[in-house]
């Protein structure tokens, strides 16, 4: 008997995904609801009563400006937040154990993870794109690189959950990393402003900032602006989900955090 | 063909806890096998190491031929493992469970429910399939560990402690349960501290103490190896002390209760003789102790003298 064949490896990956699909539905009211709400007051203190007085931004209102950051913002967050707490909540119930003694091999466990991760980040990039369309207008400029960088920012992010997730021995070191990496580099990333006005030197800096090229790409797709090099945000974003993927096979491979 | 075979297995933690020192075993396919000894003796270690919940320090493991080194998914997909610790989704419908463990195993969600339906069915779990698995009994969740493991029809069972804690009606029932999968083909592996468990179950047994195999044979001529047993006979009638019964050696638990214990050498008809001869007469009669009980904590009580 040799391992499973391509369509059960294609079973198996399915069973993740639905698993994670009812995990999100069944608590809506963790999964869906709060990053609505979180998005709409964005939109209507920043957006609104702020941005009024700002004016414009890159040639369009702030809110034009800042819909498609607070968008991705939204999907980095909610990819991340949902395999961390899977992954980990699997770990610490110790169900982890139904997939580590199946002959899921360790590339589909993660796959399954990270297209659950995905699969809420852009649901709750739609509920929060519907919830700007009520605020302003959002004619999408590029429909493929717009689709092509959320769905790559949302696979960047999951398996970073993953990796989280692995490496967290308590549910305080799932809220570490969300809490003093990813919110900084979020709200540091071009969300509510254009890098074009910082002084050069934190222009600079702020070039080093990952997000910064994931923003400015899926804000040039909406609204066909952007601070930095299209080409320069895939090659990041691509090397950035084969460099996550490896690390996180290397992890499954030695058992870190997941076998004794 | 051996369902497991184990070489030289080693483990030893980063704490520097040495659990198995190279352990060497043998389970024959259909066998009904019990892996006994005392808490932090290895069992769990190496059930782990053949589920590969724990990664191994050395030697080998092959399960019906295939080498976890080697092939490990083949060697997963013969196994399954109902841990002695309950690791269920608390928040999962007992139906969900089932069904994607069998979809972890690539089984169709037709086929996934066919055999959910019949597992559950059969461990008296079916009419609580919408339950979320936190709502169900300590039993309950044993037995739902159980047909979780077998929804993908292992070759090879593993339960470690599967009846802990569970009262004696559903442990017999479960008994049963173990008893007919192995008649139908399923090589069984057991731990257990209810050793009465693994006398009337299993065919051969593994004593394992300090991460070494300490006793491993047939349990029939494991329990000849027993010398002596205590019996406790009810008479009817009280006594004030314990009678002088010729070559045995008696003691008087209540005043119409005593112990009396029988060499392997002594018959236990000579015994009521004496008994008769002595104007005491016999009500009922029992075993003190199990059987394998009393040889089990010889075995371990002597390893201990040597270590």
């Amino acid at each position: 008997m040799s391992g499973m064949s391509a369509a059960e490896q294609a079973t198996a990956l399915w069973t993740l995904v639905r698993k994670e699909y009812h995990r999100i539905l069944r608590i809506w009211v963790q999964t869906l609801v709060p990053p609505a709400i979180t998005m709409t007051l964005y939109f209507i203190i920043f957006g609104n009563l702020i941005g009024s007085r700002i004016g414009e931004m890159g040639g369009f209102s702030y809110m034009q400006y800042i819909a498609p950051g607070l968008i991705m913002m939204s999907v980095i967050t909610n990819s991340y937040g949902n395999v961390v707490s899977s992954f980990f909540g699997a770990k610490f119930g110790r169900h982890i154990e139904e997939m580590l003694v199946s002959p899921m091999p360790d590339w589909l466990i993660i796959a399954g993870h990270v297209a659950g991760g995905v699969m809420r980040g852009l649901c709750v990039g739609a509920l929060v794109t519907i919830v700007a369309l009520f605020f302003t207008d959002l004619d999408v400029k590029h429909p493929l690189i717009t689709v092509s960088v959320v769905l790559l920012t949302a696979i960047v992010f999951s398996l970073g959950g993953f990796l989280n997730a692995v490496f967290a021995k308590k549910f305080d070191d799932i809220s570490i990393v969300p809490t003093f990496i990813l919110t900084p580099l979020t709200y540091l990333g071009g969300v509510f402003y254009s890098i074009s006005l910082l002084p050069d030197f934190w222009e600079r800096v702020s070039m080093a900032n990952p997000i910064l090229y994931m923003v400015n790409a899926f804000r040039y797709g909406i609204l066909g602006v952007s601070d930095i090099g299209l080409g320069k945000a895939y090659l990041i974003i691509i090397t950035f989900v084969v460099a996550l993927f490896w690390f996180a096979l290397v992890l499954m491979k030695r058992g870190t955090g997941i076998r004794d | 063909m051996q369902a497991l075979s184990l070489r030289g297995l080693h483990k030893i933690y980063p704490n520097g806890v040495e659990a198995l020192k190279g352990l060497d075993l043998d389970v024959a396919e259909g066998d009904f096998f019990a892996l006994l000894g005392p808490n932090g003796a290895g069992k769990t270690t190496a059930i782990g190491i053949i589920t590969s919940l724990v990664t191994k320090t050395g030697g080998t493991v092959t399960v019906f031929g295939h080498d976890l080194d080697r092939e490990l998914q083949a060697a997963k997909a013969c196994i399954g493992l109902v841990p002695q610790e309950l690791n269920l989704n608390q928040f999962e419908k007992v139906l969900s469970i089932v069904v994607n463990q069998a979809g972890y195993y690539g089984l169709g969600r037709a086929v996934a429910m066919e055999r959910a339906e019949r597992y559950l069915s059969e461990l008296q779990l079916w009419d609580r399939r919408d339950d979320i698995a936190r709502n169900l009994s300590g039993g309950m969740k044993r037995r739902l560990m159980i047909a979780r493991a077998l929804v993908h029809e292992p070759k090879l069972l593993i339960l470690d402690e599967p009846t802990a804690g569970v009262d004696i009606e559903i442990r017999r029932s479960m008994w049963e349960f173990l008893k007919k999968i192995n008649d139908e083909g399923t090589s069984i592996i057991l731990t257990t501290h209810y050793l009465e468990e693994a006398e009337s179950l299993c065919r051969n047994v593994a004593i394992i103490d300090h991460g070494r195999i300490i006793e491993n044979d047939r349990m029939s001529r494991v329990l000849r190896k027993l010398q002596l047993e205590t019996f406790v006979l009810s008479l009817d009638q009280e006594l004030a002390e314990a009678p002088q019964l010729d070559g045995y050696a008696v003691r008087l638990r209540e005043p119409g209760l005593l112990e009396v214990d029988v060499e392997a050498t002594q018959d236990i008809n000579d015994l009521f003789e004496v008994l008769s001869a002595s104007g005491l007469k016999v009500v009922s009669m029992r075993n003190k102790a199990n059987r394998l009980e009393e040889l089990f904590l010889r075995l371990v009580e002597a390893g201990e003298s040597r270590t």
